[in-house]
């Protein structure tokens, strides 16, 4: 049936594709030590910058490691770090994006000057400067990008809220005596969360750059482990560019490839959860296609 | 001289006031109040039904809403049942919302529709916990059969039915908790006239077998004929006449009611009827004329100055007879 978001979904071929790389990333993290076939961490200098071969599928890096070995191990930082720090940004932007729309008065006019403050920064400056002040690693990285992604979940949350709030299902069930947490649970959440769903698979898109772009500038995930973004800082001289391209193509082309899966997945659920085109489908169910 | 015996009313509205604050401009603040509510007083009776009518945006939603505390009013009291309804915070409020219920004009808003029918009649036995299991479910296919719908109908989605079936839904909801005072805001006037009455036919009864207490507020006089006990007419924020439903439909003293009710189609083609045509539009809230708010508009014969600046009361025109215009003489 035409006009469930399911079916939506599973006619859009962008969703195929995304949900295809995002499940063989996700499959090659989680069972990296199978897949990699060497060793991320072992130095080999006497098998410096070989290109792909049998051996190496994706040749050697400037220290001799593997680098398809390293690419399946850094797949398990960016998506930890894409996924958890998305956690913590819809976890901090729900509640507060709630609090803010449904009790307007001073909570909103606090969490929306927070929210203004925290998106005055250039977001990646931020990153630097927070990472940078409290000793880089895993933790750190993940819960900065999620504490600074709370403010665009949050104001999107608050946004969408507002119109509810003012439906009259929702003053039914305060006129019934229902608490603030009971409306704001059963009533307002359910009619808020798809869009805030796809900002948040759109979020994981834009926090596995996110990560890549600290790692990059050495303020990720601290070496020897291995970070796309570390890989691709690690291949940037001239002559291995020239002369040994796999080394920053194969952990271009992984960013790449998984942050437009994200992106295609995000863009696919929009058009499936539209709120109109669901509002369309709930009310005229007799007259869509079967 | 004593007044006869009277029983106490179940609601008792004084002064209510909701004044709306529009905010202008970032560093010159200019603040814009829109009166939507002005000063409105009313009883109602236990098993009475008090219609509001007036035009759209004269405020009779938000005094409806205001009495529910579903919007917090600005100034003034209301008591049911002898409580305070203002001074009631938390818990105290919530439990007192089991009394009086609301039942909203847009059938399709008012449902959520990611809950099934049964679950959104449910709610309020769940809230005030009136049943639980097996006898809130037997509860709720009660509710539903006895606002005229299938008991199966329960397991169903509020896009599964007509408006006026949504409607019957929006009503076993508020009889749920057992109310006493019912807001009905405009009931039927999102309906079609075939099921507006069979929709106020069902409120009627109710009405008859548990002995409630309605606010009826609509902008359709002929709607409120039938099931109003005594009506209210409100215009831009005040009440400017309030009467026995009898007594203000065959004799209204205000210009402004007179108008009203020279609108309501007659079924009676050959009836010989003037029709009152009100010039202008209905001014703004947020800058009421001065003195009566009805000045600009109104055809009264004897209009002149005073009437652009006296505030005219609501007064006692005739036994139980309510007109706030200064030109009507008491006795009339």
């Amino acid at each position: 049936m035409s006009g469930r978001p399911g079916g939506a979904l599973r006619r859009d071929a962008r969703a195929w594709f995304a949900a295809g790389v995002i499940v063989l990333v996700t499959a090659a993290a989680v069972a990296a030590p199978l897949v990699a076939r060497h060793d991320p961490l072992a130095i080999d200098l006497n098998a410096q910058l070989l290109p792909p071969s049998g051996a190496h599928w994706l040749g050697t890096d400037v220290q001799g490691r593997d680098v398809w070995a390293r690419l399946v191990y850094g797949a398990r930082i960016s998506l930890s770090v894409g996924v958890l720090s998305q956690m913590i940004a819809l976890a901090l932007g729900l509640a507060l994006g709630l609090a803010a729309g449904y009790y307007g008065r001073w909570t909103d006019e606090l969490v929306m000057r927070l929210a203004d403050v925290t998106l005055a920064f250039p977001t990646l400056l931020l990153l630097i400067a927070l990472v940078a002040a409290l000793q880089p690693s895993l933790v750190v990285v993940f819960l900065t990008i999620g504490f600074v992604g709370w403010a665009a979940m949050a104001r999107l949350v608050r946004g969408q809220v507002l119109v509810v709030r003012e439906l009259e299902f929702v003053q039914a069930s305060r006129g019934l005596g229902a608490r603030d947490t009971r409306v704001m649970v059963r009533h307002i959440l359910p009619s808020v969360i798809a869009p805030v769903v796809i900002a948040a698979t759109l979020g994981i898109a834009a926090a596995i750059m996110a990560e890549s772009s600290l790692s990059f500038l050495g303020l990720g995930v601290q070496p020897p482990t291995p970070s796309w973004g570390a890989m691709i800082a690690d291949a940037r001289d001239l002559a291995q560019l020239r002369h040994a391209p796999w080394t920053s193509v194969a952990p271009g082309a992984a960013i790449g490839l998984t942050v437009l899966a994200f992106n295609l997945l995000g863009d696919a659920l929009r058009d499936a959860l539209d709120p109109r085109g669901l509002a369309r489908a709930r009310s005229a169910p007799e007259i869509t296609q079967t | 001289m004593s007044a006869p015996a009277r029983p106490a009313p179940l609601l008792q509205v004084r002064d209510l006031r909701k004044h709306f604050t529009r905010t202008r401009g970032v560093v010159r603040r200019e603040h814009e109040v829109v009166r939507a509510v002005d000063g409105v007083s009313f009883d109602v009776m236990p098993g009475e039904t008090l219609g509001l009518v007036g035009e759209s945006g004269c405020g009779k939603t938000t005094t409806g809403r205001a009495i529910l505390r579903l919007v917090e009013p600005t100034s003034g009291s209301v008591h049911f049942d002898g409580r305070d309804l203002l001074a009631l915070r938390g818990g105290d409020l919530r439990r007192m919302r089991r009394r009086m219920q609301i039942v909203f004009q847009d059938p399709f808003s008012s449902l959520n529709p990611r809950m099934t029918v049964g679950a959104i009649v449910r709610e309020g036995l769940t809230i005030h916990r009136l049943a639980e299991g097996e006898a809130a479910d037997r509860r709720v296919r009660q509710l539903l059969e006895e606002v005229g719908l299938r008991p199966e109908y329960a397991g169903r989605y509020p896009h599964e039915f007509s408006g006026g079936q949504r409607q019957r839904v929006g009503i076993a909801r508020a009889l749920s908790v057992e109310p006493s005072f019912i807001v009905c805001d405009e009931p039927v006037s999102a309906l079609d006239v075939s099921v507006q009455a069979q929709v106020v036919n069902l409120l009627a009864d109710l009405r008859r077998e548990r002995q409630l207490a309605y606010l009826f507020i609509a902008h359709d006089l002929a709607v409120v004929e039938h099931i109003a006990d005594r009506v209210a007419v409100m215009y831009l924020g005040h009440i400017v006449e309030l009467a026995r439903a009898r007594d203000l439909y065959r004799e209204p003293l205000m210009p402004y009611t007179r108008a009203l009710l020279s609108a309501v189609p007659v079924p009676d083609p050959g009836a010989a009827r003037e029709r009152i045509i009100l010039h202008g539009d209905v001014p703004s809230p947020a800058h009421p004329p001065s003195g009566c708010v009805f000045h600009p508009r109104c055809q009264h014969p004897a209009k002149d100055a005073a009437c652009t600046q006296v505030v005219p009361p609501l007064e006692e025109k005739a036994p139980g007879h309510f007109a706030a215009c200064i030109k009507v003489p008491a006795g009339a």
